[in-house]
């Protein structure tokens, strides 16, 4: 860990003008800066911040403090019982201390688990842009098959995010100069494409307050992770659904993919498709054709093709059964 | 000394009358109050409250590589440095258990991110930045990484676990005039044993005696090692290893830690901690090698095997010795005339291989006992069934008796249990909503050992026995099993023994390893009980099998003395031996078991959840039922990381083990292990030791993958032979249609 200076920060205006990586559950930070694959000057422990609160907002949605921890946003009763896929999820995640230490706003900005990102020797893009990609013809059982480009085929390992994303969330921030603004979900994530190293949208010093969601959406909601042991792994597909039906038909689908893709992967095209459509299977396997037909595996990560495909079918299937 | 050599079968002891009623009892850890409170210190917690110096481990990021020059001054111009050490002594991995030798770098690289270098700073946070400012100049030499292209280059090794080629008759004449012949090729992945304590030490000089404090299994091999990597006397080197937060063989040889840290101890002429990090201990101590096994059985038409072949390919480094011993079962477990074992070593560049948790068993027995059941299957014939059917009556390679087998009886014990009889007869029939519900089971055997191994009891005045040994508890309970067979032995309370183990200046024992520390330490220690019984009873005048010894009393005829009185005030000191004899030699010695598992895929996704695990086991007699137990746990759970999730990755490009930590490098998790069932059959084997007991700790992890492998293919109908089954391997055999509706 390369020597750094610490500051708090009393108060959200003060926080981006302190200039440094700001620090609050440290559950990924700290172990790359072990590493030196992060070596910042200085660290801001936003930890003080009044940003814990979880609020409804006037047009029925909620706004999540940044600094809510992934355990108590998963054990909210109005997220248990309205966003239930986002409890889902965040407890497909990680494990009880993790959750337990990791925030909502940190949680959206961990970094990949690419095996060559975690090792300063090896060539990566992210870590080191211009050094090539280990990955790229290496060990890539948990990499991207949607969105990769030449120069990174990393995956962004968050299960939260990614039901987030399904829900239509909207990430609040501050930025240096005291003014705020709201970014969807959908635009605040980049694929990797020349610049990997850059993989959202937040500008210099500025800050997450808050993750805003939307009213709550009707449906059954479905979170399904799928990974090599049964806790403790990143995914290596996951599907978040939230599926309205209507008169034998599906009314709603929102899907947002996890383990697939350099940010949580939504295809807004796959979830027209299903609109108005039966819960047949070869409806399903429609969606995974349109979800699927630019996917390109690398070698190990193969089998996430038709594992997504499957999990997807699998997914809808239970969401709209008995309706 | 009081020597026993073990010539003959033991006849009855005091452990079989078991006045005391302590032996065999699953009574609680002797130190477990001290582990769970965390005043049990570990390596790296000596010297607490010492003025100490920290170290910190220079990787060497290549493959293979000579070093041609290594500057250190930016690193020692940071303020808190206070040597960085290096040089041709620097342990590029961990030792091996066969002998003192340690292998030293002597100006290479010989493995990715080996030892190069040793920062040593005021603070373990400045020795740590300090290591990334160590700059090393290579000259890049050619490396191999896999065996794949180079496996005709194997050799025989003479250096290995046990020979590198066991033959008895022609089995290619055999094989080839077989009515029915079996030639199926198995692969396990390199393993790591990934002990929850990293490999540790802390070393302190005192003019020129060196004292370190170090997590290791064999210590009385383990001194010489660090005295030849030091370059001292070994006289004047004390080992120190009281508690060890697991071993798994992977600290029966030294890691680098012990010797750099006495190396930079002598450097700033202060005491040295060094803990490896998890990315060190996976990438600069030793790894399971991966294997490539081909086995081949004749049989007649009707079910009977006639000749069996297992050929195994597996890495070592360069002038290594040691391999992956995966027929090492195979020799004396299955049936045939016609015999074949073999073992090649491949050379590559990559981080030694040596021993892990039952060295040949935990791979050889994913290739054999999955074969048995796929033959089993191409004859019509239950896998039970086919076991016995093919049951050998004495050890087929040598001709002698085995000394104890009973694992007929554990199969059947085990099917009664399990309700084997519910096994869906055909594969892929049993479906519970989205899973595909399977059986299978497996043989489990593993060669049992005695080792030569002292222990001194010292009796004091007031009648206390304290038990010393420089044995080793790595986690398996040694401390209460010492502590179990001297209460019973001398007739005391377990609160008047005490136990101190895992100190060099201690009688020299087995240490901890291939699952005979039990066996050997505890027979050393049953030697000098009998020792003290003999002066007893030459004090009291009676016949010592007459003695009966009670709660501190001797009992002889109408008289019953205290041991004080008998004692007179003095401390009686005896120390006993154990060495193995004859009928290691003329009896086949082996622990036995039957592992049944029952496991659900997932028939979307090909994920495998094992549901339930039962191991019925024979290891003669059990010293205590709460640890042997709790050892077979462990070897059930190694068993499923094994068969679904542990495989250490080398990028074959660079010879990076890509998957250096715990996050990445999957063992099971609690959500993967299921409610185990362990059942210990009363059992003794005379041949095997004074104790009557066998080894345990490794015998529950040899099958228990195939036991599982098994049960997938009777759940899918797919067979893997390529371990760990991921869900990769399942997806392209799946049903097409997913999901809990079919």
């Amino acid at each position: 860990m390369r020597p750094f200076d610490y500051a708090r920060a009393g108060n959200v205006a003060e926080a981006g003008q302190m200039a440094g990586r700001f620090i609050a559950g440290g559950t990924n930070l700290l172990d790359l800066m072990k590493l030196e694959v992060e070596t910042p000057d200085k660290l801001v422990d936003i930890t003080r911040l009044p940003l814990r609160g979880i609020e409804e907002t006037d047009d029925g949605g909620l706004r999540i403090g940044a600094l809510v921890s992934n355990a108590d946003l998963a054990a909210d009763p109005r997220i248990r019982r309205d966003y239930e896929v986002l409890s889902r999820a965040l407890l497909a995640g990680a494990s009880g201390q993790l959750r337990n230490k990791a925030t909502t706003g940190g949680n959206l900005l961990q970094r990949t688990r690419c095996s060559y990102f975690y090792e300063p020797s090896q060539p990566c893009n992210k870590r080191e842009p211009g050094s090539g990609c280990g990955a790229i013809g290496g060990f890539n059982r948990i990499h991207a098959v949607l969105g990769t480009s030449d120069k990174c085929i990393a995956t962004h390992p968050s299960d939260m995010a990614v039901a987030m994303r399904a829900l239509d969330a909207v990430v609040e921030t501050q930025k240096v100069d005291g003014s705020t603004r709201a970014i969807a979900l959908g635009e605040f994530y980049r694929l990797p494409g020349d610049t990997p190293e850059i993989e959202n949208v937040l500008e210099q010093g500025e800050l997450i307050t808050a993750v805003r969601l939307p009213k709550p959406f009707a449906g059954q909601h479905r979170y399904r992770k799928v990974r090599d042991r049964a806790s403790y792994a990143f995914a290596l597909v996951s599907v978040a659904a939230v599926v309205r039906m209507d008169g034998g038909k599906i009314a709603e689908a929102r899907l947002a993919f996890g383990g697939l893709a350099h940010m949580p992967w939504r295809d807004e095209t796959v979830e027209k498709a299903l609109i108005g459509q039966e819960p047949a299977m070869a409806n399903f396997d429609k969606a995974a054709d349109i979800l699927l037909a630019e996917a390109k595996g690398q070698g190990e990560n193969d089998f996430k093709i038709p594992l997504a495909r499957r999990t997807l079918k699998a997914v809808l299937a239970d969401a709209t059964k008995g309706a | 000394m009081n020597k026993h050599v073990m010539n003959e079968a033991i006849g009855e002891t005091r452990l079989d009358r078991g006045t005391q009623g302590v032996i065999g009892q699953g009574v609680d850890r002797y130190e477990g109050k001290l582990k769970v409170s965390g005043k049990a210190p570990y390596a790296y917690e000596h010297l607490i409250g010492e003025k100490v110096a920290y170290g910190f481990v220079v990787p060497g990021p290549i493959g293979r590589a000579r070093v041609k020059s290594i500057d250190t001054a930016k690193a020692r111009a940071m303020p808190g440095v206070l040597a960085v050490v290096t040089g041709d002594a620097i342990m590029h991995s961990s030792a091996q258990p066969m002998g003192p030798d340690v292998p030293a770098m002597k100006g290479e690289i010989f493995h990715y991110n080996q030892p190069v270098a040793l920062v040593v700073a005021e603070t373990f946070e400045t020795a740590r930045h300090a290591s990334h400012l160590v700059e090393v100049d290579y000259e890049p030499l050619e490396g191999h990484y896999e065996m794949e292209g180079r496996r005709e280059t194997g050799r025989a090794s003479d250096g290995g676990p046990m020979a590198a080629d066991t033959k008895r008759g022609d089995f290619e004449k055999a094989f080839a005039a077989s009515e029915v012949q079996f030639d199926r090729t198995y692969t396990t992945p390199s393993y790591h044993a990934a002990a929850m304590e990293p490999h540790a030490s802390v070393a302190k000089w005192d003019g020129d005696q060196l004292t370190v404090w170090s997590s290791c299994q064999l210590l009385d091999l383990n001194v010489k090692q660090i005295a030849n990597g030091v370059g001292v006397d070994a006289s004047k080197v004390r080992l120190l290893s009281p508690y060890i937060g697991g071993g798994f063989g992977s600290k029966l040889g030294i890691g680098p830690d012990a010797v750099l840290a006495a190396l930079g101890a002598r450097e700033v002429g202060r005491p040295v901690k060094l803990a490896l990090t998890r990315q060190n201990v996976f990438q600069a101590t030793s790894r399971r090698g991966e294997t490539i096994q081909r086995v081949r059985i004749g049989a007649t038409k009707d079910g009977r095997i006639t000749c069996f072949a297992h050929e195994t390919d597996t890495p070592n480094a360069e002038g290594e010795g040691f391999f992956e011993p995966s027929g090492i079962s195979t020799v004396f477990l299955y049936p045939g005339d016609d015999r074949l074992v073999t073992h090649r070593v491949v050379t590559t560049d990559v981080l030694t291989t040596s021993a892990v948790r039952a060295p040949g068993e935990a791979t050889g027995m994913l290739a054999t006992e999955s074969a048995l059941d796929e033959l089993a299957e191409q004859f019509g014939i239950d896998p039970i069934a086919f076991r016995k059917l093919n049951e050998p009556e004495k050890d087929p390679q040598e001709d002698v008796p085995f000394s104890s087998r009973r694992l007929l009886e554990c199969i059947d014990e085990g099917a009664r249990r399990f309700g084997w009889a519910d096994r869906p007869s055909k594969p892929a029939t049993r479906r519970e909503g989205e899973w595909l519900v399977g059986y299978g089971m497996a043989s489990a055997s593993r060669a049992n050992s005695l080792m030569a191994s002292s222990a001194e009891i010292e009796m004091s005045a007031d009648g206390r026995a304290t038990v010393k040994t420089s044995m080793t508890d790595i986690g398996t309970g040694t401390y209460t099993i010492l502590q179990q067979i001297a209460a019973e032995m001398l007739g005391l309370p377990l609160d008047r023994v005490d136990v101190l183990l895992g100190d060099t200046s201690l009688p020299a024992s087995s240490g901890s390893g291939g699952s005979w520390g039990a066996n050997s330490a505890g027979s050393s220690v049953f030697v000098a009980a009998e020792a003290i019984v003999e002066e007893f009873a030459r004090r009291l005048d009676v016949d010592a099998s007459t003695l009966t010894l009670k709660d501190g009393h001797a009992i002889a005829g109408n008289r019953q003395i205290p041991f004080s009185e008998i004692l007179k005030r003095e401390t009686l000191t005896v120390t006993g031996k154990i060495e193995p004899g004859d009928t290691s030699d003329n009896t086949n010695q082996a622990s036995y078991g039957a592992h049944f598992a029952e496991v659900a895929v997932n028939v979307t996704t090909g994920e495998t959840r094992v549901r339930r695990l039962l191991t019925v086991g024979t290891a003669g007699r059990i010293l205590n039922m709460k640890t042997a137990t709790s050892q077979c746990y462990g070897g059930q759970i190694w068993g499923i990381g094994y068969a679904l999730e542990e495989e250490l990755v080398v990028d074959p490009r660079s010879g990076l083990i890509v998957n250096h930590d715990l996050a990445e490098y999957h063992v099971p998790v609690h959500a993967d292990v299921p409610k185990l069932d362990v059942v210990l059959l009363e059992d003794r084997d005379p041949y095997a030791s004074p104790l009557a007991g066998k080894g345990i700790g490794e015998l529950a992890i040899a099958g228990v993958g195939a036991a599982i492998n098994n049960a997938v293919y009777n759940a899918t109908g797919i067979r893997v032979y390529d371990y760990p089954i991921t869900m990769d391997k399942l997806l392209p055999r799946l049903p097409e249609e997913v999901g809990a509706a079919a």
